[in-house]
């Protein structure tokens, strides 16, 4: 396969082709901002974090999606962009519950460690503060739909990875949830293998195991590419 | 099924009609306004009068002036009736014997008919939508029997391109080079279609029913429209995706399915050629998102109606992977009057960029609402004036908006821009699908801007952040200063905000969903400004 070389905020970066400008990126030790990439998942380019500034391009591009190109010159931090990312964050924090002080997943969030990344010091936006359900029908696990972001990956690795598809999302806007099986409470989603794979995927406190905190815990997210990688090993 | 035999339909067709037909117009909006009973009342009359052989009662498609329907006219050359009642029935009959009639008749040279200029509408409220043989009696598929027997695929694309027939749909893309692109694109391996033509009939822009009338009153031609396109880029297989909401649309399009399967015009061995195309509705459920493309290639697909980040384009890769030519109900409505009467014919109408016509549900504080065809590069005075007659009351016309939620409002002092693509994107708004809504001084910009937020608020699918939170965000802004709660810096976070969505939303109802801000900002930011000095908590 041919080797690209592009420009990666000034830094010439060789890259193999058909890899993401995020992955070359990331070997070049450039780290850009992503929450619904997850490795070893496939990519939806939902979160708009990875966004990209490429010359020539009008409009911005995932990272996590758009594949290197011989000569491309990317910006992955201009003002602009983090501007952009900031106030993504933010939005986040606003639309559901994300109370880090008093959240048990303090110190194991994505979105905690992207705020601080970012340097979100304070959500300019008002809280939405929506009620939201916490459905502990599962034996060893529960979700808080109050720290869910939506970025799908619980949905991903349970279709994907353990290839059940117990979870999906339903409902439009903010109104979207995540849901197991034809939207029944978890502890009666009969095609739960009750893996937890969603738990580790999870980048918040949103899914947690029952029983400790999601700090206590210690989730690996790289788990799932472990997974991925492993299979691929065997095959 | 031949040419010949195409022929002999048509004239047998002709041959069978009453000298003096009553079109009932039995499209939606005349419908809701008692068409059905007014049809049933016309027969009786006309059996009543022993008028029967000699003038017959026929349900058409749409006669235009939607808002003052149910409409009637008497064909050939007798008058025009408008906001008929069941009861005037009688009074129609009597007035083919000539008697005085007091029913309200409207000038058919009126501006409002005169100016129009119809391709795609010409023989919409002519015909029965629900016999095909009235289709065919109208010149319907002798464009696809052309096209199959005198035209290679190749040429069929190189008339489109040189028509410069550009999307209805709203964006205005190049058809000729999309049909090329898709044609070019190699379909992947496997059994079964591997490239797919697809109708975007999934119309929601508020105030919009171009392509319901369209898909209403002439089903045939769109499904026409379709075969060639799929004949073009080596297509077998198409989808007609239509929304929920249009129960008509969808009867008259299975029915016009399965006609023109009867007539081996789908369906295997078209024309008796090598050329197999079969066509399936799909029903949409109701999200307005669906309208993107390739939100609506999920849906078809049987996954959740939401849009994925392109490229790639459906061209290379839609359905299933396979490469997907997506138009719009308009656009393929276009394609057999361009092969019948030419690329040049078609391209002599219209501006340098933008050619042909363009249909439009003028609707709003407007005096004739309906739905309307134009040339393109009409001005906006034009239509809103000369054959939107104004407002009702005969005061000025403050603003018209354009391209629904994805759109802006342009004031009246800008009324002299054309309707072509570049001149509405100029103006700050978008050509969009072809809603055309016309606003009074009454109106109140704020409101109306908050009003198209919540709309996309709502029709957001949820899948991005800008475009789930931004929409709530901006909505909860708008609410805030459109009832006097609001500061300056809510109008500084509003264009941040628009900004935002703009250049981070995955797909274009969150891209272009700040659009009605931004151009009642640019254009009536005074009525922004007096909102927030008369704000009770001015921050």
């Amino acid at each position: 396969m041919a080797a690209k070389t592009l420009t990666i905020d000034g830094t010439l970066v060789s890259a193999r082709e058909g890899e993401s400008i995020l992955e070359a990126a990331r070997e070049a030790g450039i780290t850009i901002p992503t929450l619904c990439h997850l490795d070893g998942l496939s990519e939806v380019g939902a979160c708009r974090l990875c966004l990209v500034e490429l010359t020539g391009s009008r409009r911005l591009q995932p990272a996590c999606l758009t594949p290197v190109a011989e000569g491309m010159e990317v910006r992955t931090s201009t003002e602009r962009l983090r501007e952009h990312r900031r106030a993504i964050v933010e939005l986040l924090f606003a639309e559901r519950g994300h109370v880090c002080a008093v959240c048990v997943a303090s110190g194991a969030c994505e979105l905690q460690d992207l705020a601080a990344r970012l340097g979100v010091t304070h959500v300019r936006y008002d809280y939405l503060a929506p009620a939201c359900t916490v459905d502990i029908s599962h034996p060893r696990f529960g979700i808080d739909h109050h720290r869910c972001v939506l970025c799908t990956r619980c949905v991903r690795a349970c279709d994907e990875v353990e290839g059940v598809h117990t979870w999906d999302v339903a409902g439009r806007g903010t109104a979207a949830r995540v849901i197991t099986d034809l939207h029944v409470p978890w502890g009666q989603a009969t095609s739960c293998t009750s893996c937890g794979k969603c738990l580790h995927a999870c980048p918040t406190g949103a899914i947690f195991q029952r029983g400790s905190s999601v700090a206590e815990l210690k989730r690996d997210p790289g788990v799932i590419a472990l997974v991925v990688a492993a299979r691929k090993e065997r095959w | 099924m031949d040419r010949t035999e195409l022929h002999a339909i048509a004239e047998r067709e002709l041959a069978s009609r009453a000298p003096v037909r009553i079109h009932c117009c039995m499209a939606a909006g005349c419908q809701a306004t008692g068409a059905a009973e007014l049809r049933s009342r016309l027969d009786t009359a006309l059996a009543e009068a022993g008028l029967a052989g000699r003038a017959e009662v026929v349900p058409v498609g749409c006669l235009s002036l939607c808002g003052h329907g149910p409409l009637v006219s008497i064909v050939p050359d007798g008058p025009l009736y408008a906001s008929v009642r069941p009861d005037d029935a009688p009074a129609i009959v009597a007035a083919l014997q000539g008697a005085p009639c007091a029913v309200r008749q409207v000038d058919r040279n009126a501006p409002f008919f005169a100016r129009q200029r119809p391709v795609v509408l010409r023989a919409s409220g002519s015909f029965d939508p629900e016999r095909i043989e009235e289709y065919i009696a109208v010149g319907g598929y002798q464009a696809l029997a052309t096209v199959l027997h005198d035209l290679s695929p190749a040429e069929v694309i190189e008339q489109i391109t040189r028509s410069g027939l550009r999307g209805r749909g709203g964006a205005g893309y190049p058809t000729g080079l999309k049909w090329a692109t898709v044609a070019k694109s190699a379909a992947p391996p496997g059994d079964g279609p591997r490239k797919f033509v697809v109708c975007n009939g999934d119309e929601g822009d508020p105030g919009a029913f171009m392509d319901r009338s369209i898909l209403e009153s002439n089903p045939h031609l769109v499904l026409e429209g379709m075969a060639i396109a799929a004949y073009a880029v080596g297509a077998s297989q198409g989808y007609l995706y239509v929304r929920g909401e249009y129960p008509l649309a969808i009867q008259r399009l299975t029915k016009a399915i399965s006609q023109a399967r009867k007539y081996g015009l789908l369906g295997a061995q078209i024309f008796e050629s090598g050329f197999d195309f079969r066509v399936e509705i799909r029903v949409g459920a109701g999200a307005f998102v669906c309208g993107e493309e390739t939100a609506l290639i999920a849906s078809i697909e049987g996954r959740r109606g939401q849009p994925r980040p392109r490229p790639p384009y459906p061209a290379e890769s839609g359905l299933w992977g396979c490469p997907t030519l997506i138009n719009n109900v308009e656009t393929f409505a276009n394609v057999a009057p361009i092969i019948q009467h030419g690329p040049e014919w078609f391209a002599a109408i219209g501006t340098a960029t933008s050619k042909g016509t363009k249909v439009f549900a003028l609707t709003g504080n407007v005096r004739n609402t309906g739905l309307i065809e134009v040339p393109m590069g009409m001005t906006l005075r034009e239509i809103v004036e000369e054959l939107g007659g104004g407002t009702p009351d005969g005061s000025p016309v403050k603003a018209v908006q354009t391209g629904g939620p994805s759109g802006g409002c342009i004031p009246a002092a800008r009324f002299d821009t054309p309707v072509d693509y570049e001149s509405l994107a100029a103006a700050g708004s978008i050509m969009g699908s072809g809603g055309m809504v016309v606003m009074d001084a009454t109106t109140n910009m704020v409101e109306i801007a908050r009003y198209y937020m919540e709309f996309c608020r709502d029709e957001s699918c949820g899948k991005c952040i800008p475009c789930r939170v931004g929409t709530v965000q901006m909505h909860r802004l708008l609410s805030g200063i459109a009832s006097g709660h609001g500061s300056a810096a809510d109008l500084a976070q509003l264009e941040q905000l628009s900004q935002l969505l703009r250049e981070t939303s995955l797909c274009g109802l969150g891209q272009s969903a700040p659009n009605p801000v931004l151009s009642t900002l640019h254009y009536f930011r005074d009525e922004y400004e007096a909102c927030l000095a008369a704000s009770k908590d001015p921050g």
